[in-house]
C-alpha cells in the first residue's frame, strides 16, 4: 500500500511536471503575440520591443522556461497577468472557488438524479417506465450543455424573469443580510447547476442502470430470493451495494468532463469562474494566467484519478492496489 | 458483406437501433449532398436580410450577416461530421494499436504503454484543446488531428483489457503451437475478437467528438471562416437568445439529433455485438 502510494505520487508529480512544461512550450510556439493587446498601428516598433522586454519575452525560450520553473518552485510565483498586472495566482484563486462550487453542486445533483433514476429504471427493467426513463436519460445524454443552458436561460431568465441569468450576485448584493446573500448566490446558481447537473446525470444514470440490472440477475441475488429474503433487503443490502461500487471508479475519471462542462456553463451564465479566466487568457495570449490555470487543471484531474483509485480500493476489499493486472 | 447485412438487420430490430441508423444515414447523406441540397451559397452575405426569422424563402431563417442558415447547416454538417469521423478514426486507430500491442505482447512493453496511457489520462483534455485549437487558428484537419490524438487512451484500455483475456484462449495457444508469427496471430485471431468493442467505442466516440468540437466552436475557438461547424453557427445565436431564437434552435437541433443518432447506434451496436451486456437489454 505504501509502495503503491509512493509510486502513485511520483507518477502524479511527473504528469504535472511534464504536462505543465508541455503547455509552456505549446502556447509559446503557437501563433499570436501577447504584446498585440498593448499596441496600436501608430506605435513605433521600439514600443513593441520595449514591452516585449518588459514582459520577459525577449529571452530565448529555454531561459524563459527555466525562469518560470524557478519562480514557481521557489516562490510559488506564477507571474503577473499581461492583461491587468494582477498576480496570476490571485486571479486563479479568485475564480477557482466559483468553479469548485458549481462543479460540486452539479456533481451532487447529477449523481443523485442519475443514481435514483438508474436504480428505479433497473428495478422495472423492460416496462414502459424503464423505457421512458432510458429515453429521458438518452435525451439529456445527447443534448449539448451550451444549448440546454441557452434554452433554460431564455425561458426562466429572459422570458419569465424568474431567475437571474448572469453573474453570481445581484447589483444590490452588498446591502443584503447574511442569509439574503446566501439566497442571492443560490438564485444565481440554480440555472447553471441545473444545466450542468442535467447533462451529467445521464452519465451516472446509464451506468447505474446497467450495473444494477447485471447485479440483480446474478446468482447471489437469485439465491437470496430463493431463501425468501424481503425484496427491500435484496435491493438495498445486496443489490445497491454491489451495483454502486463500480460507480466510484467512473466518478473520479468524470472530474475532467465536469471541469470542462463547468467552463462552458460559466461562459453561458457569465459566472466569474475558471471558465471565463481560461477563455479570456487563451484569447489574449495571457501566458502567466494560462500557465497557472493549466497547473490547476492538471492538479484537478490528477486528484480526481487518485480519489477514484483510493475510493475503489476502500469500497472493494478484493481490489489490491498496485496489482498490475 | 453478408455479415454487414446481418448486422444491419439485427440493429433494425430494436427501435433505438432503427432511429440511430436512420439519423446517422440521414446526416451522412445531408453532409455528402450539401452542394446539391443547399438553396443558397452558405458564405454569401446579404445584409438586407440580416437576422430574418424562418420564412418560405429561408426555411431556417438567416444569421446576423443575412446568410441562409439551412445552407450553412448543410455545409456545417461536412465540417462537424468530418471532424467527428476523422478524429474518432484516428483515436480508434491509435487506441487499437496501443491496446493490441500492450495486451498481446505483455511484459515491459505493456507496462511502458500503459504508463503512457495513465500519464495522458491525467491531462486536462478540454483545456489543452482550448489552448491548441484556440491559439492555433486551426484548420479542419488540425482540429480533427488534435481531438483524435487526445482521445485514444480509453480505447487503448478497453482493447488491452480484452486482448489480455483472449491471448489466454486455447485457439491462440494452438496458433502459437502451430508456429504462426505473433503478428499473424494478433491480426488474424485476436483483432477480429475485439472488433466488436472497437466498433462500439468508435461509434460512441464520433458523437463525443462532434460535441467537443461544437463546444469549442461555440466558445469561439473553432475552425476558422469561411469554414463553419454547427458550433460556429450556433455561436451567433448567443448574442440575442430569444430575438434570434432560430439560429440556436436550428444549429442546436442539428448537433443534438446527430448526437442522438450516434449514441443510439453505439448503444444498439453494443447490445448486438457484445453478448456480455445481454442482461441490460430491455
Amino acid at each position: 500500500m505504501l509502495a503503491y502510494s509512493i509510486r502513485r505520487l511520483i507518477t502524479a508529480l511527473l504528469t504535472l511536471f511534464l504536462g505543465v512544461s508541455l503547455t509552456f512550450f505549446v502556447i509559446r510556439l503557437a501563433p499570436g503575440d501577447p504584446t498585440d493587446r498593448f499596441l496600436t498601428p501608430s506605435m513605433s516598433p521600439k514600443v513593441k520591443a520595449a514591452i516585449t522586454e518588459k514582459l520577459g519575452l525577449n529571452e530565448p525560450l529555454p531561459i524563459q522556461y527555466m525562469t518560470w520553473v524557478k519562480n514557481v518552485i521557489i516562490d510559488f510565483d506564477f507571474g503577473d497577468s499581461f492583461a491587468n498586472g494582477r498576480k496570476a495566482s490571485t486571479v486563479i484563486m479568485d475564480a477557482l472557488p466559483y468553479t469548485l462550487l458549481l462543479s460540486t453542486l452539479s456533481l451532487l445533483f447529477g449523481l443523485l438524479l442519475g443514481t435514483v433514476s438508474g436504480v428505479y429504471s433497473a428495478l422495472r427493467v423492460g416496462t414502459p417506465v424503464d423505457r421512458a426513463i432510458t429515453s429521458i436519460l438518452m435525451f439529456f445524454y445527447s443534448v449539448p450543455s451550451f444549448w440546454l443552458g441557452l434554452i433554460l436561460l431564455g425561458i426562466f431568465s429572459i422570458e419569465l424573469n424568474w431567475l437571474p441569468g448572469s453573474q453570481i450576485t445581484s447589483i444590490f448584493h452588498e446591502r443584503l443580510s447574511f442569509f439574503g446573500k446566501i439566497g442571492d448566490y443560490a438564485a444565481h446558481l440554480i440555472l447553471p447547476v441545473l444545466t450542468l447537473g442535467l447533462t451529467t446525470a445521464p452519465v451516472y444514470g446509464r451506468f447505474v442502470r446497467s450495473s444494477m440490472v447485471e447485479v440483480l440477475n446474478s446468482d447471489f441475488i437469485v439465491s437470496a430470493r430463493a431463501r425468501g429474503l424481503s425484496e427491500r433487503k435484496i435491493v438495498f443490502n445486496y443489490g445497491l451495494r454491489n451495483a454502486l461500487l463500480p460507480l466510484i471508479s467512473i466518478l473520479g475519471t468524470s472530474f475532467p468532463a465536469l471541469f470542462s462542462g463547468a467552463v462552458i456553463v460559466e461562459v453561458i451564465y457569465s459566472l466569474p469562474g475558471m471558465g471565463r479566466v481560461m477563455v479570456d487568457a487563451a484569447l489574449g495570449r495571457d501566458y502567466p494566467i494560462i500557465m497557472a490555470a493549466s497547473a490547476v487543471a492538471f492538479v484537478a484531474v490528477i486528484i480526481g484519478n487518485f480519489l477514484a483509485d483510493i475510493g475503489y480500493a476502500v469500497a472493494d476489499p478484493r481490489v489490491r492496489l498496485g496489482d498490475s493486472s | 458483406m453478408n455479415a454487414f447485412k446481418n448486422l444491419i438487420s439485427q440493429l433494425w430490430k430494436s427501435p433505438s437501433g432503427r432511429i440511430g441508423l436512420i439519423l446517422v444515414a440521414l446526416f451522412s447523406l445531408l453532409a455528402l449532398g450539401a452542394p446539391l441540397l443547399s438553396p443558397y451559397d452558405p458564405i454569401k452575405q446579404n445584409l438586407l436580410l440580416k437576422s430574418s426569422p424562418p420564412s418560405i424563402s429561408h426555411l431556417f431563417g438567416t444569421d446576423l450577416f443575412g446568410r441562409d442558415i439551412l445552407s450553412r447547416l448543410l455545409y456545417g454538417a461536412r465540417v462537424s461530421m468530418g471532424i467527428g469521423l476523422g478524429s474518432a478514426f484516428l483515436a480508434v486507430f491509435l487506441g487499437s494499436a496501443v491496446g493490441l500491442s500492450a495486451g498481446f505482447l505483455r511484459g515491459g512493453i505493456d507496462t511502458f504503454l500503459m504508463r503512457i496511457v495513465d500519464l495522458l489520462l491525467g491531462f486536462p483534455k478540454f483545456f489543452i484543446l482550448l489552448l491548441v485549437v484556440g491559439l492555433g487558428s486551426p484548420s479542419i484537419w488540425l482540429t480533427a488531428t488534435v481531438l483524435g490524438a487526445l482521445s485514444w487512451m480509453e480505447i487503448a484500455r478497453v482493447v488491452r483489457g480484452e486482448v489480455v483475456l483472449i491471448r489466454e484462449m486455447n485457439y491462440v495457444k494452438a496458433a502459437t503451437a502451430l508456429g504462426l508469427s505473433p503478428m499473424n496471430i494478433a491480426m488474424r485471431y485476436v483483432l477480429p475478437n475485439v472488433s466488436g468493442s472497437i466498433i462500439v467505442s468508435a461509434t460512441l466516440l464520433v458523437g463525443t467528438m462532434i460535441l467537443v468540437e461544437a463546444s469549442l466552436s461555440y466558445l469561439g475557438f473553432g475552425v476558422q471562416p469561411p469554414d463553419a461547424s454547427w458550433g460556429t453557427i450556433m455561436n451567433q445565436g448567443r448574442i440575442d437568445p430569444l430575438g434570434t431564437w432560430w439560429i440556436s434552435a436550428s444549429a442546436g437541433s442539428a448537433i443534438f439529433l446527430s448526437l442522438i443518432g450516434f449514441n443510439l447506434l453505439g448503444d444498439s451496436l453494443r447490445d448486438v455485438l457484445d453478448p456480455r451486456t445481454e442482461n441490460s437489454q430491455s
